[in-house]
């Protein structure tokens, strides 16, 4: 017995795992499959009625679908650009002689590990078009005040700025490390030759630093497709359906309207968006030639 | 001496665009601690946004009308049962996907990253529901497990792989097989690695919202949901709604502090060491 264990050492080890995930995640994706196919209510006494591509078809004449969609795609494409940008700038202020840079580094942990729930119901004060420090910063300034989570126009760059502010830093901090592992070389050669600080940022420190990012943004990119809880806790997908991102939807179908068929069809659509998309940016970066 | 100068307006600069940038992304944290010691007469009027007084209502009137005690304890009971759970099924996987060079299986790990959980929403609550599991430990337990066990197995398989791999050879030429070469060997000398990813999975279990939601009821809502529920009351009561988040995100920040080291590491899947 004890030889056979040895022996499938590297089964019996992973196995258990493997199992787990298979049960809890890959049977479950099968069973929203075969749910997509289906109209149901989840009721008890109408079973399931096989509809075939019915829901797919829906799906995609779905106003508020195509609508999710470019919701996700806007709030992703924005929130990681801007979290990217900032996040490098970050990055190369907190790479020189610090004081104090161990702690500033743990301070700015903080936003990413803070409960997603309470960051969001803190933005909805900050928010608060009567009483929130935004508005009111704002009127100090002479400007009139907003309507930040409950405008239609608003509401999306609002909870683009919550996004930014709690993983910049994130960012930051990844980066900081890709600087650090840089070697000092070219910089002297550089100096040498008489490039200049933004020459040297752009033609040395950015081409180095391409494993790096790219491995930050990616990773960002996969979460900020699925943001749902701090959009969940400070606006529900409103005003109307003005943040209702596709991750939204999916959830307002399934256990509001029990929509259980039409919300499988979505989910499965947003599953097979979610993973295509991370692994063309994994192959992407394979032939980049960076290993994860 | 002229080299100076510029070198040290640099500096100077350099600092304040540090220690402001900072400020500025602590504020909100600020903002909630000093709002969270005010009444609700005090949040109203905007004329005294900055004064400080030390009012405990707030977190009195959370433990006493809202009962967080329990809310606190369901919280504390999913994370650390789904930790534990987590570490016994993730340790020995990490080991050997480490070990073995089992890349199709870290594959599989990191699909499980990648992948959507609502899109397992509606299956767990169904199934769930059939087996009389809603309002459980048992199924917030086992959700929640998706969310530990990838992170032990990401912040281990680096761990591991810096192990001397000769101490478990050693171990079993004295006799011992390879399972219990690890539980003697290998993991009393991996005890950093696993503390820290042990805090990590919990403050994410701690922190999960989503599958709480659907699958939390009056008897096992964690505390995501019940500062949620806060703003569902028709005049919300700021001063609590407050509290009840410096409640929430106080332990997450001190147990953050404790594991700062890994959680780069944990949160990018290991693929870069902060």
């Amino acid at each position: 017995m004890t030889n056979w264990i040895d022996r499938n050492i590297k089964w019996v080890f992973t196995m258990p795992a493997v199992i787990f995930v298979a049960l809890m995640m890959v049977a479950p994706v099968g069973y929203t499959f075969w749910l997509s196919f289906h109209e149901w209510s989840m009721s008890n006494i109408t079973p399931p009625l096989w509809v075939a591509f019915q829901n797919y078809l829906e799906l995609f004449q779905d106003e508020l679908f195509i609508k999710s969609l470019k919701l996700m795609f806007y709030f992703t494409i924005v929130a990681v650009t801007v979290e990217t940008v900032l996040g490098v700038g970050l990055a190369i202020l907190m790479n020189q002689n610090i004081v104090g840079k161990g702690l500033v580094k743990t301070l700015f942990l903080l936003p990413m590990v803070a409960t997603p729930v309470a960051v969001g119901l803190i933005w909805v004060l900050i928010y608060e078009p009567n009483i929130g420090i935004a508005n009111v910063f704002l009127e100090k300034i002479g400007l009139p005040g907003q309507e930040w989570l409950t405008s239609q126009n608003l509401v999306m760059p609002s909870l683009i700025f919550i996004d930014v502010w709690e993983w910049t830093p994130m960012i930051a901090l990844i980066v900081l490390a890709g600087l650090v592992s840089l070697p000092k070389d070219p910089y002297e050669a550089a100096m040498i030759d008489g490039a200049n600080t933004w020459q040297s940022f752009t033609k040395i420190t950015l081409p180095l630093l391409k494993p790096t990012l790219y491995s930050a943004v990616l990773l960002r990119m996969i979460d900020a497709l699925k943001t749902f809880d701090i959009i969940y806790a400070t606006t529900q997908g409103g005003p109307g359906t003005s943040s209702q991102t596709i991750n939204i939807y999916g959830y307002v179908l399934g256990f509001q309207y029990f929509k259980i068929g039409q919300a499988s069809a979505l989910l499965m659509v947003f599953f097979i968006i979610v993973l295509s998309i991370s692994i063309f940016t994994i192959l992407l970066r394979k032939r980049a030639g960076v290993n994860l | 001496m002229s080299g100076n100068k510029p070198s040290a307006i640099k500096s100077i600069l350099t600092h304040a665009g540090v220690y402001l940038s900072l400020f500025l992304f602590l504020l909100p944290f600020l903002w909630m601690l000093l709002a969270s010691f005010k009444t609700q007469v005090q949040i109203l009027d905007t004329s005294k946004l900055f004064e400080i007084t030390a009012n405990f209502s707030n977190y009195i009137s959370v433990f006493n009308e809202y009962s967080f005690l329990s809310f606190i304890w369901n919280s504390f009971i999913v994370g650390v049962g789904a930790t534990v759970f987590g570490l016994i099924l993730g340790l020995p996987a990490a080991y050997s996907i480490a070990k073995y060079k089992q890349e199709g299986l870290g594959l599989l790990i990191l699909v499980a990253r990648i992948v959507p959980g609502i899109s397992f929403l509606i299956p767990w609550f169904i199934i769930f529901s059939k087996l009389q599991l809603i309002d459980t430990y048992t199924s917030l337990i086992l959700s929640h497990m998706l969310v530990t066990m990838p992170f032990i197995i990401w912040v281990m398989i680096p761990f591991f792989e810096g192990l001397p791999h000769e101490l478990e050879e050693s171990a079993r030429v004295d006799g011992c097989s390879i399972p219990s070469a690890f539980v003697r060997v290998m993991l009393p000398i991996s005890g950093p690695g696993i503390v820290t990813s042990s805090i990590l999975a919990f403050i994410f279990s701690w922190n999960n919202f989503m599958f709480s939601l659907i699958l939390a009821g009056d008897n096992t809502k964690t505390l995501p949901i019940a500062v949620f529920n806060f703003i569902s009351y028709s005049e919300i009561n700021w001063g609590g709604l407050m509290a009840a988040s410096v409640i929430i995100t106080a332990p997450v920040l001190i147990l953050a502090l404790f594991a700062q080291k890994y959680i780069i590491a944990g949160l990018t899947g290991g693929s870069v060491k902060g």
